[in-house]
């Protein structure tokens, strides 16, 4: 059976996907997981998990491609530079109608 | 640190170098890459032990630890004979693992009472790190037992662990101690006496 190893570097820190290793039980998991990922005092803890309680997730739905949701979604110079660009002409518009009264 | 002493620390040395040594022909070969990693370190650590043990007796005896890891002659050690055994079936190499393991700690214990508070304390520091030999090899021990091939090898080899605890039953070789201490000896005599390495 497969098991994934998490470490933590720190304490405080997240733990981190760090590999894996098969065994054919929780025990030999353990002992195989503080050989591979704790035998150097390189972490503070290890989480270990079979592969099987792992639930994977690959696809996100966006149908209507709401961008707005994504922090790089909502262009804000693009926005800024069209709010310029309209003011601009904005101003234009009104001095040729200002300099014909 | 009388003669009686400085044997008993002898023995048991000779028997984690040695034993370190079988153990270590695994490298490579193992079961499962991660049982690779595992024994090699287990082996590793044996041999750490032997070290650390030499290291008193050499003292006495004003000579160094590596010259009495290598250069005595083959029947110059007092190891037991199940340690020099070249096991091919790791089920054999297991159960002996788990047999040597139990004596190991039964001695060990015996070595912490020392009056001889140097003995006492590397005794304490070995027997720490034999907690994860002995994990590892009852977690073995759990999986296999009732295994045909397992049950089989303990029973085969219960016998010689005797020896492990009693003296007495030391002083005879088997005949693959010296096709092993040719080759644990062979780098350190291609080079004169003295080298530093």
């Amino acid at each position: 059976m497969i098991y994934e190893v998490f470490r933590q570097e720190r304490k405080g820190q997240p733990l981190q996907h760090a590999g894996s290793v098969e065994a054919a039980d929780d025990h030999f998991a353990d002992v195989y997981a503080r050989e591979q990922y704790g035998r150097r005092g390189e972490s503070t803890a290890l989480w270990i998990v079979p592969r099987s309680a792992v639930i994977e997730i690959h696809e996100f739905v966006d149908e209507l491609n709401r961008n707005y949701h994504r922090v790089d979604g909502y262009p804000l110079k693009e926005k800024l530079k069209e709010a310029r660009d309209r003011a601009v002409s904005a101003k234009s518009a009104g001095a040729l109608s200002a300099g014909k009264g | 640190m009388d003669e009686k002493v400085q044997n008993t620390l002898l023995e048991i040395a000779d028997d984690e170098l040695i034993l370190g040594w079988r153990d270590s022909e695994w490298t490579g070969i193992a079961p499962l890459l991660e049982e690779d990693v595992a024994f090699s370190s287990i082996a590793q650590n044996e041999i750490g032990h032997a070290r650390a043990l030499y290291e008193l007796v050499a003292r006495e005896r004003g000579t160094t630890a590596d010259a009495l890891a290598f250069d005595r002659s083959p029947d110059e050690y007092r190891c037991a004979p199940i340690v020099e055994l070249r096991l091919l079936d790791w089920a054999q190499t297991i159960a002996r693992h788990y047999l040597y393991e139990e004596a190991d700690a039964i001695r060990l214990e015996r070595l912490k009472q020392s009056d001889d508070s140097e003995i006492a304390g590397l005794a304490a520091k070995i027997d720490r790190e034999e907690a994860y030999h002995r994990i590892h090899a009852q977690m073995w021990f759990d999986r296999l037992q009732g295994e045909p091939r397992f049950a089989a090898a303990l029973d085969e080899l219960r016998p010689q662990t005797a020896a492990l605890l009693d003296p007495e039953l030391r002083g005879e070789h088997t005949s693959e101690l010296p096709e092993l201490w040719e080759e644990m000896t062979m780098v350190r005599r291609s080079q004169p006496a003295g080298t530093k390495w």
